[in-house]
């Protein structure tokens, strides 16, 4: 007859008290959410003081206007970097909408904004349609089909010898170059889009599946989400706001501009992204883009102001500024993952 | 007895993938109301038979009824239509996205305009989580929530889709005692409700505190069905590993342990590593091979892991021949000699696309380098003395290891961390998989080394593997040690007694610091 010895496990710690709401927690999100406005008002506050024309009244509508038309493409890509993705299609795509208005111009207004929307919409579409069904990554759909948009551009333009030009007198250029209340038209665009986009994105179903695909696409696929359809939709999106700002771009310019624009796909990333958007999805804000862009543009304005430093210095302080807001970001997001 | 009618039920089910059988015509039903266990050990087919009941996988044979209906579902999302909701050991939720949000993505409340309405959204999402003892703002990302808030959130949006039967993988593996009742509490009011649980877990004390009926699955094959109150412990052990009762004696003459007096070449003390491991120590003396017992998810491969520190822990020591080694790293631990086999050596081990040459010299190449450029003519040289020593089956020490059989890739594998003259070997189930003449030459080698003066940690799934080839064996339950077998008394019956043991149930509420193994109560268990 043997004996076994039996050691009754040890009991675990206490119970961890409900993790959370503790308050440094709830700073990191604040600083996820408002850092960029935060820095934006600084800025400018910094600018009015050291530069009397900053805080003018047409530095700051030409700002104001100047930041329209990127905003737009923004808030597409807001979207699309939500639920995950990326649409690098957009510079390419902005360009094409303002050389397709230009030249629809000389059909009537309604052509001059419905043929960019159509064939930039049908660009997004093919974008989601690739993503979502065939599971091919955004990076790669999206780079062909700038590279593909792009051609599109050069093939309507002679390879970018010929410049459509807007009617002086259509009610096209209108929507570029008239005021309401002092201030632009693609101004008040713009601020109309936001307030839709965050209706949309805060207050609908659709909102949410962005929200929850991006987040965890394969929980969201068992939670009953149409993780295709919300992919389709928000790439088609982006299509569409990309085109819709390069008419009035080209609108504002007179002109659909073969040059200007590309490359735009980075700078819209970058407000996103400085916006507070998580690059890897499943968190993001509207307002955060807005911000992003105006923050890129006072940057470019205050370098504009200090007559002596080159415009190309712009870039590196944005690139600079850029990086230090994806540290930020993965400094609080490790923060508020460590609970 | 009027038994109800069965809600789901699988008969005849097979399913293979290459190369295995993964389920070999099983019965499975469930009734409605009924709180069924399903139980068994590594490549039992339970992971198997629940994606098959939830539509990830197609039976190859077989029929799925569903409430009476033959049923098909080709999606797991289909199976949730249909009222079969699984909760998984990964919460399947949407981290940053708020709690309400998450417990009401795609049926949110909407106000007339279409828009959702967040304040009634808030308002039910509350109530609803109260009903499971989860009292928290369900504004905030669901990501602040406790894992065992968060399985009540997933666990609370199944049952509020209207399931008819709720699947629970291992739902308590990292819940507190105090969370672990209230999952009861609601396991038990699903009962009322008359919806299905299946509950599949490891825990013997869990299963007999909130299920019904057990079925045992043995290397896909249904061994056992019944009431659980009419099976007990002993037995249900037995099941599982497939061993019958009373089975006396060893089968090999291994070394006495009188033999391993002296200092232990290795000693862990107290690894401790919260919902995994709690107090863990043991000790390997030079030519000892240790067994690790237990069933699947008591922490076997957590101790090996956190030995080899590749698993960090909270507390706890390890030591090498007398000198402390810095858990947590695994550089540390192998520059003191430890060298971890890993169980799964696909995902953890060999690199297939690379020669076994290269796989074998892959963690001995700083050693066998100067000036951070490789001794070709060194790799040579212990390559071939490591295919010799370990009769490793290879067209040339150029043929891609991915080309290889099972048991010469595990060959390579221990080349590879015998080349790095370790002091202690811990090998994680290092036969899973290979065939029965390839096992016994790993077998036989393992014995080879431990004569060389290796200490050995052995951990296997196959309890006859684990008691001929150990000198002594610890057995581990719910990631404590809760005996320690040598000499006559390493037996597969011993072995599966210990299991078997009841364990005093853990203090469910008070807030006390773990006992310290000195101080705990020893108590005794007679053998026969």
């Amino acid at each position: 007859m043997t004996v076994l010895k039996v050691r009754p496990p040890a009991v675990t710690p206490a119970a961890r008290t409900e993790a959370g709401t503790n308050r440094g927690e709830r700073l990191s999100a604040l600083a996820q959410q408002h850092g960029a406005l935060v820095a934006l008002v600084l800025l400018a506050a910094v600018a009015s003081l050291s530069f009397d024309s900053f805080a003018t009244g047409d530095n700051i509508e030409n700002m104001a206007l100047s930041s329209a038309f990127l905003a737009i493409v923004a808030l597409g890509m807001t979207f699309v970097i939500i639920t995950g993705g990326i649409d690098l299609s957009v510079g390419s795509v902005f360009v094409l909408g303002g050389v397709l208005a230009a030249w629809g111009s000389r059909h009537g207004t309604l052509v001059a904004l419905l043929l960019p929307l159509a064939g930039c919409g049908l660009i997004g579409l093919v974008n989601g349609v690739l993503i979502a069904r065939t599971r091919m990554a955004p990076f790669i759909v999206t780079l062909a089909s700038m590279l593909a948009a792009r051609g599109v551009m050069l093939n309507i333009t002679d390879e970018g010898a010929t410049t459509y030009l807007v009617d002086k007198n259509s009610l096209f250029i209108r929507l570029g170059q008239d005021e309401l209340l002092g201030i632009g038209i693609p101004v008040w665009i713009t601020v109309v889009l936001f307030v839709a986009g965050a209706v949309v994105l805060r207050r609908t179903r659709f909102g949410q599946h962005v929200y929850a695909v991006g987040g965890n696409e394969d929980a969201a696929a068992l939670m009953g989400a149409p993780v295709a359809r919300t992919k389709i939709i928000v790439y088609t999106l982006s299509g569409l706001l990309a085109g819709l700002a390069g008419a009035l771009n080209a609108a504002w310019l007179a002109s659909g501009v073969t040059i200007l624009g590309f490359g735009m796909e980075l700078d819209a990333i970058a407000a996103v992204v400085i916006g507070g958007t998580l690059l890897t999805g499943g968190l993001g804000f509207i307002s955060g883009s807005l911000v992003g862009v105006l923050l890129l543009k006072v940057i470019q304005n205050i370098i504009n102001q200090v007559g002596s430093l080159d415009s190309a210095y712009q870039q590196v302080v944005s690139g600079g500024f850029l990086v230090l807001v994806v540290i930020a970001q993965t400094w609080l997001g490790r923060r508020q993952q460590v609970i | 007895m009027s038994a109800p009618a069965e809600v789901l039920a699988v008969r005849g089910l097979t399913k293979r993938f290459p190369g295995v059988l993964a389920l070999d015509d099983v019965t499975f039903t469930v009734r409605p109301g009924e709180v069924h266990a399903l139980v068994g050990e590594n490549g039992a087919g339970k992971s198997t038979l629940i994606k098959v009941l939830t539509g990830v996988y197609q039976p190859d044979q077989g029929e799925l009824r569903y409430r009476g209906e033959p049923a098909v579902f080709g999606t797991p999302l289909r199976a949730q239509q249909a009222g079969i909701s699984t909760i998984y050991q990964e919460v399947n939720l949407v981290p940053l996205m708020s709690v309400a949000r998450n417990l009401y993505l795609g049926r949110e409340p909407r106000t007339r305009l279409g828009l959702i309405d967040f304040g009634r959204m808030h308002r039910e999402a509350e109530r609803v989580l109260g009903d499971y003892g989860v009292r928290v703002d369900v504004r905030q990302p669901l990501r602040h929530l406790g894992v065992g808030a968060q399985q009540m959130v997933a666990l609370a949006r199944a049952v509020s889709v209207n399931a008819r039967v709720v699947i629970m993988d291992e739902p308590t593996s990292s819940l507190e005692p105090r969370e672990v009742e209230t999952l009861f509490g609601v396991i038990r009011r699903l009962r009322e409700q008359d919806i299905a649980v299946v509950y599949v877990s490891h825990r013997m004390e869990e299963l007999y505190a909130v299920c019904d009926t057990v079925t045992v699955l043995r290397d896909g094959r249904h061994v056992h069905t019944g009431p659980l109150a009419e099976t007990d412990r002993l037995t249900l052990v037995s099941l599982m590993l497939g061993r019958p009762l009373g089975e006396v004696g060893r089968q090999t003459t291994a070394t006495p342990a009188g033999d391993h007096d002296g200092e232990p070449v290795l000693h862990a003390e107290g690894l401790t590593r919260p919902h995994q491991l709690r107090d863990v120590s043991l000790r390997i003396h030079p030519g000892e091979v240790l067994g690790l017992g237990g069933l699947l998810g008591s922490g076997r491969s957590e101790t090996a892991k956190a030995i080899a520190g590749a698993l960090p822990v909270t507390g706890g020591s390890v030591t090498v021949a007398g000198i402390s080694v810095r858990t947590g790293s695994t550089p540390a631990a192998i520059r003191a000699g430890i060298s971890l086999l890993p169980e799964d050596r696909k995902a953890e081990g060999i690199v297939p696309g690379l020669s076994v040459r290269e796989n074998i010299a892959l963690a001995a190449l700083p050693r066998l380098s100067r000036f951070g450029l490789v001794h070709e003519a060194r790799v040579d040289a212990v390559v071939e003395t490591f295919m010799k020593r370990l009769r490793i089956k290879a067209s040339s020490p150029h043929q891609k290891v991915g080309e290889l059989s099972g048991g010469n890739q595990q060959k390579v594998l221990l080349a590879r961390w015998l080349a790095m003259h370790p002091k202690v070997l811990l090998l994680d189930d290092p036969t899973r998989g290979i065939d029965v003449g390839a096992k016994a030459e790993v077998q036989k080698l393992i014995d080879e080394l431990a004569e060389q003066g290796l200490g050995v940690l052995l951990i296997s799934s196959d309890v006859e593997e684990l008691i001929s080839g150990s000198d002594r064996v610890v057995v581990l339950k719910d990631g404590a040690v809760v005996a320690e077998l040598s000499g006559d008394d390493v037996t597969e019956d011993r072995l599966m007694r210990a299991i078997a043991a009841p364990t005093t149930a853990p203090d469910d509420t008070s807030p006390t610091i773990p006992t310290s193994p000195t101080s705990a109560e020893e108590a005794a268990v007679h053998g026969h």
